[in-house]
């Protein structure tokens, strides 16, 4: 069994918020977040665009804003990932893969861009490795000098890939690669993450596109109003999706215009609406009272996570 | 850099001018004509004259001929470089342009550099400390010079460090009772430093409060939290991504702020009774010199109309993403 890179238990991210005169709400765009991450593997987190998947990417990095409020345990290679670990490790250890070109600085030149600050020793080394990873990627000689604004969107693809693979990281965090890219970039941009874990390196693919989750990702956890609601395999998503548990996870899967094109009633209860019951309650099809009572927790069943009150029940396919 | 662009925009920046200081000459010219100002009088000033004498003089300038013929004389002159005779200072009025310019470029300049410098780092430090106590000395300073009138300051500046405390002359551009080819650097100097803080102190305030804004918002953009998530942080990163992204924008507010500078230096160069174009622009509107204040204006013009050339060049030269945009066309 290859090495567990990152585990990440019971991370909650929220933010306070001031409303009108002294009130202050607590915004809870995170709860509970367990999942973890091994060497090789490619774990991709589902949720919707605004729900604040980002936020989980910018948590392992330590960059979240300052009014941000992190808390949880999160462990790196069996070591407890502190402020200080993060700092030491984003960029070298873990890099990210941002959404777009305008994560560049708009007047800095690209290869200056890529090997990043480092001193004027350290320079001809790393201007060697970035040509040669550059060159892996297909970006010629004249991308180092081009500002980003003259990159098309396939090349600044191209090139936030590779200039997450300079440092040579054991983990790369791709934060929604996908979105606005013609079907040709998409399929490129997935086959560069198959191949970071073919390499060993493993990677967390946060993205809103159900499709290119489905392809890559070796396990995919589903996020539902700042709950991960299930973490499946991605081989679970298959025939009439017998193998999916939680309910939510099932009528995702029916809503996909291959399948059913089937549409559940209802929406995701908003961050600011406080839950005390199962976040999936209104729209589940088989609610009981006690779901009405807790939240219910993120429990193991074989090599899969669940947080349903009654997972047991729809493992057997009681229904 | 490109240099068939540069030319085009050198060529359309010099028609932009001629037609700007033609416009500016007739309208100058025709309110000049239409303002009660009368020349003759202004050069008589006290002496007592006949009727018959002040006739002869008007018919010598041609004050009683029709505008368009004042007009085309006035501008016919210019074109020989000739631009009269100052009636307040009895000499022709190109040398007493070329002198004062010369005494108020040094103080513009001089409290130019000062502001712009200072103004950039107080910006910088308010920004990268948003919210902390240096934040908000610097910004307090911005509102406080920002409200308070620039002769009020001059006088306080003037009170203080030259009548109380006496480190600095009370003003004049030489010392009293020295020929002006014989004052020495330092006597010079003197004189000029307490001006040009004074003109410093409201140009800082300004450029503080756009650079600290600025790099407030490019600390909240995309690649800065990007470049930390790479590992860069504390001063380095806001040198490689915040003062690159600040700096050109700074640049063009501080060379498109001539005209503020210019109206400062007016008020200024009359509390200190500094001997600049600015008391000349006073002097000669109180006492109706009329070559010498058109003049001037055609010159401000002149000022003016380079600091926002300089900022547009800037711009279009220095960026890349304009510069590199439009040679790959």
């Amino acid at each position: 069994m290859s090495e567990e890179l990152l585990k990440v238990s019971n991370i909650s991210i929220s933010f306070i918020q001031y409303g009108s005169g002294l009130k202050q709400n607590i915004l809870d765009v995170i709860s509970d977040l367990t999942l973890d991450i091994s060497q090789g593997e490619i774990v991709a987190v589902l949720g919707s665009s605004g729900s604040g998947k980002s936020l989980l990417a910018h948590g392992i990095l330590g960059i979240l804003p300052s009014n941000a409020n992190l808390s949880g345990t999160m462990h790196y290679r069996g070591e407890p990932l502190n402020q200080n670990l993060k700092e030491k490790l984003r960029g070298d250890e873990i890099a990210l893969i941002p959404q777009s070109v305008k994560f560049l600085d708009p007047l800095m030149k690209i290869s200056e861009q890529a090997i990043g600050d480092c001193t004027e020793e350290e320079k001809e080394e790393k201007k060697a490795i970035q040509r040669e990873v550059f060159e892996k990627y297909g970006l010629s000689k004249e991308v180092d000098d081009m500002y980003p604004f003259q990159l098309s969107g396939g090349m600044a693809r191209r090139v936030l890939v590779s200039t997450a693979l300079l440092s040579n990281p054991k983990l790369v965090i791709a934060d929604e690669p996908t979105p606005g890219l013609d079907e040709r970039s998409i399929k490129e941009t997935l086959n560069h993450l198959r191949q970071m874990a073919n390499d060993n390196v493993g990677v967390l693919l946060i993205t809103h596109d159900i499709n290119a989750a489905l392809e890559v990702a070796d396990k995919i956890a589903i996020f539902y109003a700042g709950y991960v609601i299930e973490i499946a395999n991605s081989s679970d998503f298959t025939g009439d999706g017998e193998k999916l548990i939680h309910p939510y996870t099932k009528a995702l899967y029916h809503a996909l215009p291959q399948n059913d094109f089937k549409l559940t009633e209802g929406h995701q209860p908003l961050h600011d609406e406080l839950l005390k019951y199962c976040p999936y309650f209104e729209r589940c099809e088989h609610p009981t009272d006690i779901c009405h009572e807790t939240i219910p927790k993120l429990i193991d069943i074989g090599d899969k996570k669940i947080r349903c009150n009654r997972a047991n029940e729809f493992k057997t396919g009681e229904f | 850099m490109n240099y068939k662009s540069l030319g085009k925009f050198l060529s359309y920046k010099l028609i932009r001018l001629v037609l700007l200081l033609v416009a500016v000459s007739l309208i100058s010219f025709l309110l000049i004509d239409l303002s009660p100002i009368d020349p003759v009088k202004s050069y008589i000033g006290e002496v007592s004259v006949s009727p018959e004498q002040v006739a002869k003089l008007e018919a010598f300038w041609g004050v009683n001929e029709p505008i368009t013929t004042k007009l085309i004389n006035w501008l016919g002159n210019l074109l020989h470089g000739d631009f009269g005779t100052s009636l307040i200072y009895r000499v022709p009025v190109i040398d007493v342009i070329s002198e004062r310019f010369f005494a108020s470029l040094t103080l513009m300049f001089s409290s130019w550099l000062i502001s712009g410098v200072l103004g950039f780092v107080f910006g910088v430090l308010a920004g990268m400390h948003k919210g902390t106590w240096i934040d908000k000395a610097v910004k307090v300073y911005c509102y406080i010079l920002l409200a308070a009138p620039t002769f009020w300051i001059a006088l306080i500046l003037l009170m203080v460090f030259s009548v109380d405390l006496g480190w600095f002359p009370t003003g004049l551009g030489v010392p009293v009772g020295k020929l002006a080819e014989n004052v020495t650097f330092f006597e010079w100097l003197d004189r000029l430093i307490l001006p040009a803080i004074t003109l410093s102190l409201l140009g800082v305030a300004q450029i503080a409060m756009y650079t600290r804004d600025k790099l407030v918002n490019v600390l909240s953009d995309d690649y800065i939290l990007f470049a930390k998530a790479r590992g860069e942080n504390g001063w380095n990163l806001i040198k490689r991504h915040g003062i690159r992204n600040i700096i050109l924008p700074a640049l063009t507010l501080q060379f498109l702020s001539f005209n503020e500078l210019f109206g400062g230096a007016v008020l200024v160069e009359q509390v200190f009774s500094y001997p600049g174009i600015g008391q000349a622009a006073v002097a000669a509107g109180l006492r109706s010199d009329v070559p010498l204040l058109l003049a001037i204006v055609l010159f401000s013009t002149l000022f003016v109309f380079c600091g926002n050339a300089i900022a547009d060049a800037l711009y279009n030269f220095v960026d890349p993403r304009i510069k590199e945009g439009e040679s790959s066309e």
